[in-house]
């Protein structure tokens, strides 16, 4: 390289270099422009493509549980409801789990062993959703229907979130799925997040007389709480937008229940399920319909899992 | 503009796939009631001419109706006939109907410790898909099933999520011996199922009923016969039960083959006769009238000659019933409306 | 004092205990998931599989040779398209940032990245499938190009950005230019991170089910470009939810050598990300 470069003679700003870098300036642009053309387009063809039915069935499409192709009524609140219970159910266990992990991991755990075992779980997080999906149906739903699901039966069944038959499928079995599957971004983020706290605030902590346990509780994951939340937003965001797992073992039924043991249906599921071969006008437009509700429900909460993101890990180098 | 990029950079593309142009290429979709048929007659079609590859997806028949009126398919599928208004949405085409074979759909149930076959009527049948009938051991059932234990265990019903054929047959025998279904839910490829858990073509379905214990689907009866998947008899029009077979479902279609109407769609579910399987029905091709490549067009008017005489020979051993000789020779008139 | 001090211990003790205990699951998660994965899989793998047509239903001796080579087709496709797009949109931001369009670029690259995959093969739909007239494999690439950029793009912009300041001085003092500074010195330096996330982004895709469902559809026989285009995660999922056994047996099958393929690109890339690391980080 250096070799090159002296072969070069020493030019300052002359107009043929000058004419090199605008070129190359230009080129990266045009490709950079490419990522906001792409994502203009995605709006633009969702909108166009729904226009059909959001012009038949208006705001009522949002609340209405109607899901009929023959009469051409269509609903998406079974869907979005489906699509956030889920993902509700896959936090309240993946949150605390993953949490938990990032605290070991971080805190606890000697940085050889940490990186390793975080390697291990960023692994998880490419297993592909179809594989999640392959075994959910062979090994997860089996054991629900016949030992989880009626042992939650026998022990909650007053509480109507778990009356019903135990089919194996349904909001519940989902919900553990996707927790699973999005675990490794909130153990990844957070820990990240726990990482860039500085040293001084554990030292101090301890200095003043508290546990390991109270330092870590008290002071560093509150330090690190703007990063946290932003870990569990991408990891919401994330089980949103599941589609191939949550499709083979939410039961595709699209009504609103009340029991976490019943089948539902997810926006992303009943696009998979239908758009292949929803005819007429209405119909495909409904489903794109609902997979703008999809896009926007997943960039509002992507944009403020970023926005944290980016708050605490620059306030962490910062300080340091 | 954009799509005339696209389509410059694809034909660019597209030039590179020349090595794989040299076998014709032919793409179907549609129902999957006689997909185990439809996809071992093309197989043999292509083992007998190497050069014709028909590529069949099975996505159910409101697939194969879209597949054909977006022209997003050469033909299609469907064990329902395209009803009017969908004729009329296919634009510049017309789509002819060519009956291929006729099957049944059974009622396919996982019922863990009943061995005996089970007997229902259509109005229990739609009791239970509407929801009225909850647990196995109704007394509704009871009485169709003398001297059966029937377990006290919930019903889990089972549906179709996609545009099935299928389902129109299904609906359509609930519909003609349920007045509360016809009223409440009614006949058609996609309805507003009020109970039960959704699985995709009738493989979704049967996969479905055969994982979970105590459920109740519907599907064409080689799924449950090549799945070991019970099984019930079922009501006629004359009132016997009976059982889905080759002989049940023919005797199903002879009248209906006497006054076969010109353009072939008709319905033969809950048919007289003592002997009529009540839940049979024809399947057909979706085949446009014009096509732009004379290739294809040839290509698939001798697949379809084949499949009149060759193709019915291999019916049987899939449990499907080959078609009566005088459909048979309406079809090879209906073949000369086949042009490019 | 002693016993709130024993009792703050405990809970010391208690709660290091659980977050352990959490580290444990879900690392065992990943190996229970192998393991079945390995042992049901290996059951059904055979030559026959990587080299046979699917059969069918009820003929034996089928494979999916068409949805593995479908996979490398629809993938390698997507790569070509998508690796070039990202790799120089990521030397954009990186290299010749522009503040407010910079930061637009940055977030909307960010936001095409948690689309969900469904939405990314409805807009393949739309303007590849229809136009066209039908399924075919490029609709399914352009589909994964889509997913692949922005994961590419922030890839590079993270990786370049780590080259110090030092070794770009040191070029343009050499009387380079700033084009050549960059093609000949910086991306270079960055080289092996720039791979790492080219490499992943690959993988990710070519797991991809979901937008491939109605792009590239799925082929009994060898499809290409402009003809529907068997796939393995697809393959899998219609296998999987099927209720032939010989079809469940190739669904783990497949499963096991689509995680194989997986899995194998993540490590070599971490590998070679930590191995290699021409630059010290930070």
């Amino acid at each position: 390289m250096a070799s090159q470069a002296t072969a070069v003679p020493v030019r300052f700003k002359n107009s043929s270099s000058r004419v090199g870098d605008t070129v190359a300036r230009l080129v990266v642009m045009i490709f950079a422009c490419s990522i906001l053309a792409i994502t203009v387009l995605l709006v633009s063809q969702l909108f166009v493509s729904s226009a059909p039915a959001r012009a038949a069935l208006g705001w009522k499409f949002l609340s209405s549980s109607a899901w009929n192709p023959v009469t051409d009524e269509f609903g998406a609140a079974p869907f979005i409801y489906g699509t956030v219970i889920t993902s509700l159910i896959a936090m309240l266990i993946s949150v605390p789990m993953g949490l938990g992990a990032a605290i070991f991991l971080s805190e606890l755990a000697p940085v050889k062993l940490s990186n390793a075992l975080t390697f291990i779980i960023e692994l998880l997080a490419a297993i592909p959703s179809v594989i999640y999906g392959l075994l959910a149906i062979f090994t997860l739903v089996p054991l629900m229907r016949s030992y989880i699901e009626p042992a939650l039966k026998t022990a909650f069944g007053f509480i109507p979130l778990f009356t019903g038959p135990a089919y194996g499928v349904g909001y519940l079995t989902a919900g553990f799925v996707l927790a699973i599957m999005t675990a490794p971004f909130v153990i990844s983020v957070s820990r990240e997040s726990l990482l860039a706290v500085p040293r001084e605030q554990r030292e101090a902590a301890l200095a003043l007389g508290a546990t390991k346990w109270e330092s870590t509780w008290q002071v560093v994951v509150p330090y690190a709480k703007l990063g946290i939340i932003g870990s569990v937003f991408l990891g919401l965001a994330r089980a949103l937008g599941e589609t191939m797992a949550v499709t083979m073992v939410i039961g595709n039924n699209p009504t609103i229940s009340k029991s976490l043991l019943a089948p539902g249906y997810t926006i992303a599921a009943v696009i998979a399920n239908e758009f292949a071969e929803a005819g007429g006008t209405i119909h495909p437009a409904a489903l794109v319909e609902l997979g703008l509700v999809l896009f926007f429900l997943t960039i509002v909460i992507n944009s403020a899992a970023r926005l944290m993101i980016i708050a605490t890990t620059s306030k962490g180098s910062r300080r340091a | 503009m954009t799509t005339k990029v696209n389509m410059a950079l694809v034909s660019l593309l597209a030039a590179a796939t020349v090595p794989y142009a040299a076998a014709q290429k032919i793409n179907a979709c549609g129902a999957t009631f006689p997909e185990p048929i439809y996809t071992k007659w093309f197989s043999d079609y292509k083992a007998a001419h190497p050069s014709v590859q028909i590529n069949y997806t099975g996505n159910g028949s409101g697939g194969g109706v879209k597949g054909v009126t977006d022209g997003t398919v050469d033909f299609g599928a469907s064990d329902a006939p395209m009803t009017d208004a969908e004729l009329s949405a296919v634009k510049n085409n017309k789509i002819l109907h060519f009956p291929t074979v006729m099957g049944a759909v059974v009622p396919i149930y996982n019922l863990p410790g009943v061995s005996q076959e089970l007997k229902f009527s259509g109005s229990v049948l739609a009791d239970i898909f509407l929801g009225k009938i909850t647990k196995w051991s109704d007394k509704a059932l009871a009485a169709d099933n003398p001297g059966v234990n029937l377990p006290n265990a919930d019903i889990t019903v089972v549906h179709r999520t996609d545009g099935s054929g299928t389902t129109y047959v299904w609906t359509d025998f609930l519909s003609k011996t349920s007045p509360d279904w016809k009223s409440k839910v009614g006949t058609a490829k996609q309805v507003s199922w009020p109970v039960g858990l959704g699985g995709a073509q009738n493989a979704g379905v049967a996969g479905q009923v055969k994982n979970t214990p105590n459920s109740i689907g519907y599907a064409e009866l080689i799924y449950a016969e090549h799945e070991k998947i019970g099984y019930g008899l079922v009501k006629n029009a004359d009132g016997q039960f009976v059982k889905a077979s080759i002989a049940s479902v023919t005797a199903a279609a002879a009248g209906a083959a006497k006054t076969m109407p010109a353009d072939f769609r008709v319905s033969i579910t809950n048919a007289p006769g003592k002997d009529s399987y009540p839940i049979s029905t024809f399947t057909w091709l979706l085949i446009p009238s014009k096509f732009s490549d004379a290739t294809k067009a040839k290509e698939i008017k001798s697949f379809l000659e084949w499949m009149l005489a060759d193709g019915q020979k291999s019916a049987p051993a899939l449990t499907y019933a080959p078609l009566p000789a005088s459909v048979v020779a309406m079809e090879k008139k209906q073949l000369a409306m086949v042009t490019q | 004092m002693n016993k709130r001090l024993g009792w703050r211990k405990l809970v010391n003790n208690v709660m290091l205990t659980l977050t352990g205990v959490c580290t444990l699951v879900t690392i065992s998660v990943l190996f229970v998931i192998l393991g079945i994965l390995i042992y049901q899989g290996g059951k059904s793998l055979s030559w026959n599989f990587f080299t046979q047509l699917p059969k069918p239903v009820g003929e034996i001796g089928g494979g999916m040779a068409n949805a593995i080579v479908g996979t490398l087709q629809i993938v390698g496709i997507a790569s070509l398209i998508g690796l070039p797009i990202g790799f120089l949109a990521g030397v954009y931001l990186a290299e010749f940032d522009d503040k407010k369009f910079g930061m637009i670029v940055r977030y909307v690259a960010d936001l095409l990245n948690g689309v969900p995959s469904i939405v990314i093969g409805i807009l393949a739909w739309t303007l590849v499938v229809l136009p066209m007239h039908g399924n075919s494999g490029i609709a399914g690439s352009i589909a994964l190009s889509v997913m692949l950029i922005p994961i590419v793009t922030r890839q590079t912009e993270q990786f370049l950005r780590e080259v110090p300041l030092s070794l770009r001085e040191g070029a343009l003092a050499l009387g380079a230019s700033k084009w050549k500074m960059i093609a000949t010195v910086v991306v270079p330096a960055g080289s092996k991170g720039i791979l790492t996330g080219m490499i992943l982004g690959v993988a990710r895709i070519s797991g991809e089910s979901a937008p491939l469902l109605f792009t590239a559809l799925g082929n009994q026989y060898w499809g290409g470009l402009t003809e529907p285009t068997a796939s393995l995660p697809v393959m899998i999922y219609k296998y999987a939810t099927s209720p032939f056994d010989e079809w469940h047996q190739m669904a783990w099958a497949a499963g096991l050598v689509l995680i194989g393929m997986v899995l194998t690109a993540n490590i070599l890339a971490r590998l070679v990300l930590a191995r290699g690391v021409s630059v010290p980080r930070g």
